[in-house]
């Protein structure tokens, strides 16, 4: 047991870096591809050649993030197979489905769109190279669409049912597992955070030309496009972040007291914890300082609905894993003898359950043998970690505020035209950049943390989940991956600075391009 | 016949395209970035030759990608349980793969020499590597692998991963390697002039006589080895459950299909065929055809491979009757059903796409033609 508790902790910690990691490329790529689009249509349409420029100069630093997001990404396709076995065969027949078609829809159209788009330059008509370049935004959008498919099963599992001669969850509804509500939310939330991420850094870069006056022009205008597109798409992160935590405590009524600090049931009209300091416990926190009224319109769209606590959600956790344990004890002799018509029986009146009787699994290999101590621990552990899903949730809204008000000043400074009055703003805007990845990284850490005891919300705990490797094993992978990593943060690092320094190719380059472009244009207008 | 059974067929067939694509688009890539080093010998060629797959690398590499997610989807059992029984291998390949996109990527973008020079031998690493993990791993399923299941279906290898690269193993990893290399030299004799050309029809050459050698080598060991038969259960109609039924060994046992179906012995013979006339089309200047006949050549080595272990996937060396077959590895008739609907659609737009890409981009690459092209790697 204890051997396998370490593999398990190693195998989640190596996830949470390898997953984490990757999403630090991610949103940019999701929204620079978007904003790319949004430069070069602008050049297309106005024909005026700042705006070239600016998507010129903007795809190089793309394509330095967009080189990590593939091969960080290249990790994560395979992890689930190589670290998380257990799960991929008992969720494959559903989860497989929407990673293959993310392959087939997405990357293929991004990753063959990609390279037209850095290399096409020179031999594509203006309005071919625009539509190339939609091609790489579509395709990297689709491919959180697809992803986030597959990790709302995980969140919500729909269009699925276990089946026992397989012992796996097989599909029963592709259509239920694609349109799942949780899966839309969590893609419109999150393919927006993305483009506020990108539109910070953007915002971030442009401010510190301008504030050295180079690249004035250019800088100017990135600066506009970058605000406007931002602070439309902060709202919409704002307004879907809501939808989606309405979503979630229908669906994961534990992961919403935890993002809540709800020890006890909320009976409405509940106060809103804005701080807290939660004690998992003794199941209360230590010290709270609440908004009054505030939380029961916010998460139930109502005033009079209450909103269950750790306590009755623990309770409720005890009567389901009592429930499901005759499933799996029924389970066990039908694997034995498939053709036991009363296991089968008893098996189909307890299916439903038959997740919780996994958790208590972790504890009794035979459950029909559980303690009543035993139930309550597993009761117990259907609470995530209260603590840090509470403050990754708080640290996500008050950044989300936060980059809300900045872009809309940015947006006023800039139509104005004051921009250079406010210097003061111009040097914070750099420090901005880190703020909208810090928020991203604390969303993920709210829905994979407080998922947990789960890897598949009500059907598979996450104790059951890895691979059956050695400490050692897990502990050479997860250095290799810290290793290289690191030096791929350091080169990546590196070479974006270096890039922003030089900035826009200028003078003699820029001599050189025209006359390259000059050569091209023949090109361009018989296309 | 059954629906369910015609699917798993079908599924069976197109995991070898799969693994055809992946071989053929991706070894290509590699085997140039194996042979970067011996291909351009100043800086100025060395980037003509990265510019000739630098538009199509990140798309061909979607095949390897996509290999990852159609396993999982219509055969979920090997997915697990290749990918955790082969870990080390499989961190061996992900390790050096993925510093192939920062290489092509970030190479060219500053002046150092030692900068350059480092992401050449990442290029070469990346490359190499891979393919030599991608043939061995074919070579442990013709082998089998120690692996058994609990009977809650948690998986359980029990062999070290010294085992994995065993001889036969390493020499199917050369016989994938020399491919490659055959692949990458016809790619850039497709895109090259003057001395970058002849270097790399003489790669081509010798890398295809090299793959042909292998080929033999591994043809005699095989109808040595142990192979694996089904001798009880195993119904192709059944549930997707593999521990209901008995597997045996026996040695020769993988040529019975062969000797069940005498034309099979074809499928070996096109490869021969495949390679020589691919050396000979490309001393003559018939680079085109070169690559085609390559493609052709790394079909054949897979279907013959598929030919002999049919039905089996990945066979189990300590438990044989937990092996993996084409009967009882795959996903549901559901699952089956749709993923080979959005294939159908998906391939042919992909096709479409793809080649219009590489039509756009068509045309030599030298190094004079990169030295003032500023989007150039
Ligand atoms: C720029 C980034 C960003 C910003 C400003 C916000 N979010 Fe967010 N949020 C994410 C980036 C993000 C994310 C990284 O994209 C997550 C992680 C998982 C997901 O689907 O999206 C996420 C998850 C996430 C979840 C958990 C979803 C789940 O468990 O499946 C909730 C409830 C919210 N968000 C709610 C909000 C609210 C109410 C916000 C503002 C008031 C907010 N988010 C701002
Ligand atoms: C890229 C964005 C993502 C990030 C940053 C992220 C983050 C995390 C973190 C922090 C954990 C560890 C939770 C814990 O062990 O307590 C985790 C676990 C996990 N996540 Fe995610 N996740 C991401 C996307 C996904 C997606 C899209 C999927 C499914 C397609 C997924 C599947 C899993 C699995 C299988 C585990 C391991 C089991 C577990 O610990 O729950 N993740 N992830
Ligand atoms: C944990 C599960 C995940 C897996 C298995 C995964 C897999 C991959 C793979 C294989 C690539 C490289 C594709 C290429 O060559 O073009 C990639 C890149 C990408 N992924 Fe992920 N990914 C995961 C999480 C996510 C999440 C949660 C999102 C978005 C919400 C996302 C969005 C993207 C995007 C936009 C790219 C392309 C751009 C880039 O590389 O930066 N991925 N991912």
């Amino acid at each position: 047991m204890q051997e396998l508790d370490t593999v398990i902790e190693l195998s989640r910690l190596q996830f949470a870096a390898t997953a984490l990691y990757h999403y630090l490329f991610v949103p940019l790529t999701l929204g620079f591809s978007v904003l790319l689009a949004t430069m070069e249509t602008i050049y297309v349409i106005t024909g005026r050649d700042i705006y070239r420029q600016m998507t010129h100069f903007w795809s190089k630093l793309f394509a330095i993030n967009f080189a990590l997001g593939v091969a960080t990404g290249l990790t994560m396709e395979f992890e689930f197979g190589t670290n998380w076995s257990t799960y991929s065969h008992f969720v494959g027949d559903i989860f497989g489905a929407p990673l293959a078609i993310e392959g087939l829809m997405a990357f293929f159209l991004e990753s063959t769109f990609v390279g037209l788009m850095l290399f096409g330059w020179g031999k594509l008509s203006r309005g071919k190279h625009l539509l190339v370049t939609y091609m790489v935004a579509l395709g990297s959008n689709l491919s959180a669409l697809w992803i986030l498919i597959a990790n709302g099963y995980m969140q919500k599992p729909t269009g699925s049912a276990f089946n026992p001669d397989t012992m796996r969850m097989e599909l029963t509804s592709l259509p239920d597992l694609i349109f799942s509500p949780e899966a839309q939310a969590k893609f419109v939330h999150t393919s927006i955070a993305g483009y506020v991420t990108a539109a910070i850094f953007v915002l971030g870069i442009s401010a510190f030309y301008l504030l050295r006056r180079r690249h004035i022009e250019l800088a100017k205008r990135s600066f506009r496009v970058a605000a406007l597109f931002g602070v439309f798409a902060s709202i919409g992160v704002i307004s879907l972040g809501d939808a989606l935590g309405f979503i979630n405590g229908g669906a994961q009524p534990t992961k919403l007291a935890a993002m809540e600090g709800l020890w006890e049931t909320a009976e409405a009209p509940a106060g809103f914890n804005l701080i807290a300091w939660p004690n998992q416990e003794e199941q209360r926190n230590d010290f709270e300082v609440q908004i009054p009224y505030l939380l029961t319109p916010l998460v139930t769209h109502t005033f009079d609905e209450s909103i269950p606590g750790v306590n009755d959600l623990v309770a409720e956790a005890e009567t389901r894993i009592r429930n499901g344990i005759p499933a799996l004890s029924a389970l066990q002799t039908l694997r034995e003898n498939p053709t036991d018509a009363q296991a089968r029986a008893t098996f189909e009146a307890h299916q439903d359950d038959l997740g919780y009787a996994l958790l208590v699994q972790r504890y009794v290999e035979d459950v029909s043998q559980a303690t009543d101590a035993q139930i309550a621990k597993a009761a117990a552990d259907t609470i995530p970690p209260v603590a840090p899903v509470f403050w990754s949730f708080r640290v996500m809204v008050a950044t989300a505020f936060l980059m809300m008000a900045f872009l809309i000043l940015a947006v006023i400074f800039s139509l104005r035209g004051t921009l250079h009055r406010h210097n003061w703003f111009l040097r914070l805007a750099p420090w901005m950049i880190p703020v909208p990845f810090i928020a991203n990284e604390a969303g993920w850490v709210v829905a994979e943390l407080g998922r947990q005891p789960w890897t598949v919300y009500g059907q598979l705990p996450t104790w059951l989940s890895a691979s059956t490797h050695s400490v050692g094993y897990m502990i050479f992978s997860l250095t290799g991956f810290v290793l290289l990593y690191s030096l791929f943060i350091v080169v990546e690092m590196y070479l974006m600075v270096k890039f922003i320094r030089l900035g826009p190719s200028e003078g003699k380059h820029d001599a050189h391009a025209d006359s390259v472009r000059q050569q091209h244009s023949s090109q361009w207008s018989e296309a | 016949m059954d629906p369910y059974v015609l699917l798993k067929v079908t599924w069976w067939v197109l995991l070898g395209v799969l693994l055809i694509g992946l071989a053929v688009m991706v070894g290509m890539d590699m085997g140039v970035g194996a042979a970067l080093r011996y291909l351009g010998r100043t800086d100025g060629e060395r980037r003509a030759v990265i510019n000739m797959i630098a538009p199509h690398w990140d798309g061909n590499q979607v095949w390897f990608i996509l290999g990852g997610g159609a396993v999982f989807a219509a055969w979920p059992t090997i997915y697990a349980t290749a990918f955790s029984g082969l870990y080390v291998v499989m961190l061996v390949l992900l390790w050096s793969m993925i510093v192939r996109p920062l290489g092509f990527e970030y190479r060219s973008k500053l002046p150092g020499e030692r900068w350059r020079g480092a992401w050449d031998w990442m290029l070469f690493i990346s490359g190499a590597v891979p393919m030599i993990v991608f043939g061995a791993a074919m070579g442990n399923m013709l082998e089998g692998v120690p692996f058994h299941f609990s009977w809650n279906m948690v998986s359980y290898y029990t062999g070290s991963f010294i085992s994995l690269f065993n001889p036969f193993a390493v020499l199917c990893g050369v016989m994938a390697l020399a491919l490659a290399l055959y692949q990458g030299g016809a790619m850039v004799m497709n895109r090259g002039t003057g001395v970058i050309r002849e270097r790399a029809c003489r790669l081509l050459s010798i890398a295809g006589l090299v793959a042909l050698a292998v080929f033999t080598l591994c043809g005699v060991w095989v109808s040595m080895m142990h192979g694996y038969e089904i001798t009880a259960g195993g119904d192709p109609a059944g549930p997707a459950l593999p521990l209901n039924k008995t597997v045996e060994t026996a040695s020769g046992a993988w040529l019975a299909n062969y000797t069940a179906h005498p034309a099979l012995w074809l499928v070996p013979a096109s490869v021969y065929l495949a390679v020589l006339g691919g050396i000979v089309a490309a001393r003559a200047g018939l680079s085109h055809l070169a690559w085609w006949l390559g493609a052709l050549a790394w079909a054949a080595t897979l279907v013959t491979l598929g030919a002999a272990m049919f039905p089996f996937l990945m066979p189990s060396s300590s438990e044989p009757s937990h092996s993996l077959t084409v009967w009882d590895a795959s996903s549901s008739l559901g699952t089956l059903g749709w993923m080979l609907a959005f294939t159908a659609i998906f391939i042919p737009i992909i096709g479409i796409y793809t080649s219009w890409a590489f039509w756009v981009m068509r045309g030599k690459v030298t190094p004079e033609s990169i030295a003032h092209d500023e989007h150039a790697y």
